[in-house]
This record gives C-alpha cells, sequence and structure tokens, in this order.
C-alpha cells in the first residue's frame, strides 16, 4: 500500500504566543517548532501498516516555509522512504486552500491512504481530512483511537460524545489520527544517518484563492484576579459560600 | 434570498442539545443578513427530533432506512444537495464529533472551507465573518470568509439553545447505498458519562493526585454534582503517564473547554493546560503548592492535600445538590 502522510511544522506546545506587530500572526523570534503532535501518531501508524504489510510505500507531505526541511528529515529519520516539501512564507491556517493543494499533488502521485493528523495544533481547524477527503472523492474516517487493516478495508474505532464508534471504509482512504492511536518512535542514530541519502524534493507551492482570511489575532482576555480562600479542608465551607452566593454556578 | 442552513444532529432517534446553540447562532446571521434559518436533519425515523427544531422556518428531514447508520460521505453528498436547493449563504452545525466530520466533508464539495470551534459568528454587509480559539486556547482569531458559502462549527456550552416554534418539515427520502465509509456499531460507554466538552461542571485531576486510583476522588466529586452535570478531566501529565484515556485530557493536545465551572485538582498549571480551561466561567483550583500557576487563573483556591479537600468538598457539594 502507498502511503502519504500530511505532516504540519506548528510552533512547539510549550510555546508562550505572542501577537506580531501586524496583529494577524504570531511573533516566531525565539520560538522553536516542531512536527504536528498528531502527526507523529500518522507517520508511526503509516509506519506500522507497512511493517505490517511487508510492503508499500511511505511519503511525508507537507506545505510550509524552507526551514520545514528539518521537520521532513525527521519524518525521513523515522522511517519514511520519500518527503516533498511544497514551499510558501505564509502561515498555513486556512485548510481549505491546503487541502486544494494536497488534492492536486495526490492526483498526480496517486495512493491508496492518506494519514493525517486530527489537527494542527497551531489553527487548531480540524477540517483538512474531510476537506481533502471530498475533492478526491476517498473516503474518510477522522479522529481513529485504533485503526485496522486487512487487504483493502480499515475498521476504525473513534470516540463520539458518550460512547465509541466502529466505523468501516475501503481504499482509497483519507484517515485522520488522534493521540492515543499508537506510541510514536523517535529517529535513532542509524536512522537520522539513513535520512541524509533519502529523497526530499521542494517544490514551490502553487496555492489557490484562500477561503477565509484573518482580521486579528488576539491573545485572551486576562482573567480577574482571584484569591486563596484559606487551607485544607476547613476551607471548604468558605468555598461553598463562594461558589454560591458570589460566582452563583451551585 | 439566501438562507443560514444548520445541519442538525441527530442520535439514537433525539436531538442533540448543541444543535439548537447553533440555530441560535444561525438566527443571528440570519438577522444580519436577511434570510431565513433552515434546519436539516439525517437518519432513520427522525420526526420526535425533527419537532424540536425550535427557531427555524423549515427543517428538511433527510430520512429513510438507507441513512439508519452514519456515513460522513453519503450523508455530505444529501446535504451539499439541500443546502444548494435552498440558497444557502452559511451552513452551521455544532463541534461535536459529527460535526467535525461531517461539515469539513461538506464545505469540501462546495469547494469552501470550514471555520471550526467558533465563539462567535457576524455577518457584516453579506460577509460572514467567525472567531475562534488558535493554539489551544492561547490567542483567538477573528476571520472573514472569502468564499462562499460560509461554513462554521460551533462550539457547545456558548450559545443559549434556541426556543420557539420549530418549521415545517419537508420529507426527503434518504438514499441507500453509495457509501465510502459507514458505522458499523455504537459502542456506549458505561456509567451515563457526560462529554466534556458539553458538562456544566469539568472536575479535572493532575499529577498532584499520585496515583491512578486516587482518581476515584475526582470522580465522586463530579458524581456529587447528580446524573448528566459534570465531567472529568485530566492533565496531559496524567493522561501521557496513562492514567486516563486522553479523551478526558484538557489543554492544546486534548480538549478546550469552557464550562461554567471548573475545577483543578493537584493540576499545577502548564502554559498548554491553562490555554484549554482559561475561558471557564468560574475557576476552583486546589493544589498543595501556593505558588502553582494554576492560582493565577483561579477565581477562588484552597491551599491543601487534595485526599484530605476532596472528600470534604463532594460531602458538602453533595449536600447542596440534595437541598435544592
Amino acid at each position: 500500500m502507498d502511503i502519504v502522510v500530511c505532516i504540519k511544522r506548528v510552533p512547539a506546545t510549550d510555546t508562550t504566543i505572542k501577537i506580531a506587530a501586524d496583529g494577524k500572526s504570531i511573533e516566531t523570534t525565539g520560538v522553536s517548532f516542531e512536527m504536528n503532535a498528531y502527526d507523529e501518531f500518522a507517520l508511526e501508524q503509516a509506519l506500522r501498516i507497512k511493517e505490517q504489510l511487508g510492503t508499500g510505500t511511505v511519503t511525508a507531505l507537507t506545505i510550509g516555509p524552507e526551514l520545514a526541511q528539518k521537520v521532513m528529515r525527521d519524518a525521513l529519520a523515522r522511517g519514511a522512504d520519500k518527503a516533498v516539501l511544497l514551499t510558501t512564507d505564509d502561515w498555513i491556517y486556512d485548510g481549505a486552500a491546503t487541502a486544494q493543494t494536497l488534492a492536486t499533488w495526490l492526483a498526480a502521485n496517486p495512493c491508496q491512504l492518506v494519514l493525517c493528523g486530527k489537527q494542527a495544533v497551531d489553527s487548531d481547524n480540524n477540517q483538512l481530512p474531510g476537506n481533502l477527503a471530498a475533492r478526491l472523492g476517498f473516503a474518510c474516517i477522522t479522529e481513529v483511537n485504533k485503526l485496522e487493516v486487512a487487504d483493502d478495508t480499515f475498521t476504525a474505532e473513534r470516540d463520539i460524545e458518550g460512547a465509541r464508534e466502529i466505523v468501516t471504509c475501503k481504499t482509497p482512504a483519507v484517515i485522520s489520527c488522534n493521540k492515543g492511536l499508537n506510541e510514536p518512535r523517535y529517529a535513532n542514530l542509524k536512522g537520522i544517518m539513513g535520512a541524509k541519502k533519502k529523497p526530499l524534493e521542494v517544490s514551490a507551492a502553487d496555492l489557490p484563492t484562500p477561503a477565509m482570511e484573518i482580521v486579528s489575532l488576539e491573545l485572551p482576555p486576562a482573567r480577574a484576579e482571584g484569591r486563596i480562600i484559606g487551607e485544607g479542608a476547613d476551607a471548604v465551607p468558605a468555598l461553598i459560600e463562594a461558589l454560591r452566593n458570589e460566582a452563583k454556578v451551585i | 434570498m439566501s438562507n443560514i442552513i444548520v445541519i442538525a444532529e441527530v442520535r439514537g432517534g433525539s436531538l442533540k442539545r448543541p444543535s439548537l446553540e447553533a440555530i441560535t447562532a444561525a438566527q443571528q446571521l440570519a438577522t444580519a443578513s436577511g434570510g431565513q434559518v433552515i434546519a436539516i436533519a439525517c437518519g432513520n425515523g427522525i420526526d420526535a427530533a425533527t419537532s424540536e427544531l425550535a427557531g427555524t422556518s423549515k427543517v428538511i428531514a433527510i430520512d429513510g432506512a438507507g441513512f439508519a447508520n452514519y456515513s460522513g460521505d453519503a450523508w455530505a453528498k444529501a446535504i451539499v444537495e439541500q443546502v444548494k436547493a435552498n440558497n444557502g449563504a452559511a451552513v452551521l452545525m455544532a463541534h461535536t464529533a459529527m460535526g467535525k466530520d461531517l461539515l469539513p466533508r461538506v464545505s469540501g464539495l462546495l469547494d469552501t472551507g470550514v471555520i471550526t470551534d467558533v465563539v462567535s459568528v457576524s455577518c457584516d454587509d453579506g460577509t460572514f465573518g467567525a472567531r475562534k480559539p488558535v493554539f489551544g486556547g492561547k490567542a483567538t482569531m477573528t476571520i472573514r470568509a472569502t468564499k462562499s458559502p460560509f461554513c462554521a462549527t460551533i462550539r457547545p456550552n456558548n450559545f443559549e439553545a434556541a426556543s420557539g416554534s420549530s418549521g415545517e418539515v419537508a420529507k426527503v427520502d434518504a438514499p441507500s447505498g453509495d457509501m465510502l465509509s459507514v458505522v458499523k456499531e455504537i459502542i456506549a460507554a458505561g456509567g451515563g458519562t457526560t462529554p466534556l466538552a458539553e458538562a456544566k461542571v469539568v472536575v479535572a485531576g493532575g499529577r498532584g493526585l499520585k496515583a491512578p486510583e486516587k482518581f476515584k476522588l475526582i470522580e465522586e466529586l463530579a458524581a456529587a454534582f447528580g446524573p448528566g452535570v459534570a465531567a472529568v478531566g485530566a492533565s496531559r501529565a496524567v493522561v501521557d503517564a496513562g492514567w486516563r484515556p486522553h479523551s478526558e485530557q484538557v489543554g492544546q493536545t486534548g480538549k478546550v473547554v469552557s464550562p461554567p465551572l471548573y475545577f483543578a485538582i493537584g493540576i499545577s498549571g502548564a502554559i498548554q493546560h491553562l490555554a484549554g480551561m482559561r475561558t471557564a466561567g468560574t475557576i476552583v483550583a486546589i493544589n498543595k503548592d501556593a505558588d502553582a500557576p494554576i492560582f493565577k487563573v483561579a477565581d477562588f483556591g484552597i491551599v491543601g492535600d487534595a485526599f484530605e479537600v476532596v472528600p470534604a468538598l463532594t460531602k458538602a457539594i453533595a449536600e447542596v445538590v440534595a437541598n435544592r
């Protein structure tokens, strides 16, 4: 099975966000970037499917700045066979434009399975998998916690409100991965050395007209200063009093 | 005339409450744009649910055995036909497991995009916009749609549920066959668990509880609020340690929640956790360390041992609930 894993380079999750002077993006000076956490589960699953089937290829695909080569090398070091970087200097927040660009690339480079993280932890818009699948005419299962493959059929488990769903589909499919699907491997020294010899194709992304535009980006309003009610269990009656009469929430 | 479409979610024959909240958002857009609110619901045997779609001018029920089980691709295709036939200028759905799966596919078929998890919507001179948290809640983005129709999923617990009369129901036969993906089975979670994102109260625990079995204290406090009110949450540290399932994680790689009342127990308050709960109405922190960052965002704090404070709190809450 030929598998394409969609990866995004995002600010590390421990980043303190500062708004840039344009009021529409974040200050990137001093920010460390990494592979989107959910994409690590997608890459790991792709490698496991290839190992299980004993055949096929794993291609890591991203849209991002030239600097995203580092994340792509990491994907190669973990075991991807090939990496493709479509470059742009703009911040990719519009999943529809991303989906359209990736759909064009995937039409020219057919595969049977596209794996993605359930969302990117910067724009948090979790629209890419479904939007991409619609454009490709592929089946789609989102936010899976378990995934099994037998021949051309996938069986996945996903959480819904208060229950779990078992969903099936056949290739070709787009499947988005949730945390907990697997335990991603890290690159070892042999993988890191080997990655230098693997193909990393870099070309300019041909991004379409965006479906949305950023008006502003703001930090959330600061919360009013709270107070320490007291110490230990003795403070419980005062807390109940505050919740009931001050906050009026119980 | 262009209309505001709401895709209503019906599960097991029941209308899900966040759909009524999405109708409220749709009403705001309809007032600003001059259109009507039209609901579309899919399923098999959904008469009772569609009669509850308050605040709508018209309801389209795509009903039949072919739609007994959810299929993102088949449902999206049928919905898109109705969006086009009813001049949909905007399509809204609740930000639930189904909404997150279905509306992106609908938007792709319409060659547009979707803004997800939005906390407010707007329409100025025919241009639709929305505000949504990004970076796991560390920032808020205001976005304007540049393609039509405008699609958005609405964060639960953020708009009042719509009330009033429901529109006349127009029935459409659900197509059968031709499904790429389909739900084979739904396995209910035990014990009537309240979904984290929809809970009125979230009781979250962290490393300070010292062992996975001590989460019993958290579960008991949540249960004290009565059935269907409170959900259990967890910090990333305890999820990564395997104490709790990822579905309970609050924060940047988990869920962003804004319940009216949030308890952080034995949670120090890492930046990515704070991002996921700072929009809660009232925040209570219980922590041994008086210098823990969680106290910076908490409205009320108790410095102390969770094993001592929580059982006393559980008892007190149970009394309040019993005397209501």
